[in-house]
């Protein structure tokens, strides 16, 4: 219920924040932990600031869809518990949840980031699917960018579980060394529009306060693959110009940190 | 034979058994089944004499005759407005109860105060169906502009608050702002010329977050001294 919009607005005329940040800046500390799960196929944990998102990549043999039966899929789904924030409750997903279920399987899925033909096994009848489930423990806002930095560590550190020979089911308790095949590594950047000005990473405080938000999916080469906007307002073509250029920048920043997770891992 | 079974100051969890025997007596947020006396929430026991009460650590604002809170304005009816007041229960501030001056019976009432706007108000009136009735007439009581507002656990006001109100003056001191604290848990704090909004939210969420360790107020003002560089 905590809302201090009218100074939100007058700080970010003076390029400030609440907490001191500039307009542009992440809160810190970025963290990126992978492998915390023993039983998925791959996991990862995603802190920015006091916001931690789990993410967790489960992988399933299923019967292709009819109108694409040489292609595996994916499936992404967000629960937003009552440990991560006082304003949510138990029960089916919410309209928030959703958002930020979709939100995050449509950077993947349009920019083609997963080789869903290369998970077919065979054609018409079995292929692996891609199930993303995204947990935040603690909701501090900005959960679009800290899902999607999750779900990508995630996919990164999946390994296939081996299928049995015989009957053709899927061994849960081995393991193999086959990574998904991932072509591109898409991230996401929401950026929020308060007065006048635009903001990264907002808090709580400072979501409840956006007029409008726009989530840019890129790739490493700079290639938006989706976006989604939200809020009551409208935004000028050149806000969103604007918005694509600091998400381009921030993708960057994001990349990095991934990167450098990663990197110290091997 | 009566028996104390918990010792002062430590943690308990409700439904625990602090007492055995009729010498001693239930006080707050403790009761008593039979011949035993249990706690009603989680807290720290403190044993004074022959009672026993234990001091929350988590838990909601229950509203109380006379508390000063923050509240906001949600909706705008005929004759006033209701306000959500961090607990369970919506509040109602009547027009005459919000300003002095006359108002007219057509007038617009958003002019005075409107929905989303924070207003500091003090309980007049507490049902047992825990309807709660607002008022603004005291020259300590007003509509919020500017500043911000700050959500803590309202169990640990009476520590941010300190003895004598020792605590928020001394914040206040140090950051240079002007501090409202909410018996509901939120508190608002607008800097005066060249104060630190920032520095006193620190210093509030570390009273906060350190209100159950002792020596709180050396450590506070250690922490407002160095980041102030006094």
């Amino acid at each position: 219920m905590i809302n201090n919009t009218k100074t939100i607005i007058q700080l970010a005329s003076e390029g400030k924040r609440l907490d001191n940040r500039g307009l542009l800046d992440y809160r810190q500390p970025i963290k990126i932990e992978t492998s915390i799960s023993k039983s998925a196929e791959g996991s990862a944990k995603v802190t920015i600031g006091d916001t931690v998102v789990l993410a967790g990549v489960k992988m399933s043999l299923e019967k292709p869809y009819s109108d694409s039966p040489n292609e595996g899929g994916i499936m992404v789904n967000a629960e937003l518990i009552p440990l991560s924030s006082s304003e949510y409750e138990p029960g089916p997903p919410g309209i928030k949840a959703v958002e930020l279920a979709r939100v995050t399987d449509r950077g993947i899925r349009e920019s083609h980031a997963i080789d869903f033909k290369k998970l077919c096994i065979e054609k018409g009848e079995k292929a692996w699917f891609v199930i993303i489930d995204i947990v935040p423990l603690n909701d501090a806002g900005n959960l679009f960018d800290a899902a999607g930095l999750a779900a990508l560590a995630a996919l990164k550190e999946t390994r296939l579980r081996p299928i049995d020979e015989k009957t053709g089911a899927v061994d849960y308790k081995g393991t193999t060394d086959t990574p998904l095949p991932l072509l591109k590594e898409t991230l996401s950047v929401t950026v929020g529009k308060v007065g006048n000005h635009l903001m990264v990473d907002p808090t709580v405080e400072e979501e409840s306060s956006f007029s409008a938000r726009l989530t840019v999916a890129t790739d490493k080469t700079g290639t938006i693959s989706a976006l989604q906007k939200g809020g009551d307002e409208p935004m000028t073509i050149e806000e969103v110009g604007q918005i694509v250029d600091i998400a381009l920048d921030k993708a960057k920043f994001l990349r990095s940190i991934m990167d450098e997770c990663f990197k110290n891992k091997k | 034979m009566s028996e104390i079974l918990v010792e002062n100051k430590t943690v308990v969890i409700p439904g625990e058994i602090l007492a055995k025997g009729m010498d001693y007596l239930p006080g707050e947020n403790t009761y008593r089944e039979g011949e035993q006396i249990f706690s009603k929430s989680v807290g720290l026991t403190s044993i004074s004499g022959r009672v026993i009460k234990v001091t929350s650590l988590s838990g909601p604002y229950k509203p109380k005759d006379g508390d000063k809170i923050i509240c906001k304005v949600f909706d705008i009816t005929l004759s006033g407005w209701r306000l959500k007041t961090n607990t369970a229960y919506n509040a109602m501030l009547n027009v005459k109860d919000a300003t002095r001056r006359f108002v007219r019976k057509d007038e617009d009432l958003t002019k005075i105060i409107d929905v989303n706007d924070y207003i500091v108000a003090k309980v007049i009136r507490v049902t047992s169906q825990k309807l709660i009735d607002l008022s603004m007439n005291d020259p300590d009581l007003f509509k919020i502009n500017g500043g911000r507002i700050i959500k803590i656990n309202s169990q640990k006001v009476p520590r941010v608050i300190g003895k004598q109100g020792s605590m928020v003056s001394m914040i206040k001191k140090f950051t240079n702002c002007d501090i409202t604290v909410g018996q509901n848990g939120l508190i608002f704090v607008r800097k005066r010329d060249n104060g630190n909004e920032c520095l006193a939210e620190k210093a509030i969420k570390l009273v906060e977050k350190e209100a159950h360790i002792g020596g709180l107020t050396e450590r506070v003002e250690t922490f407002l001294k160095s980041e102030t560089n006094q």
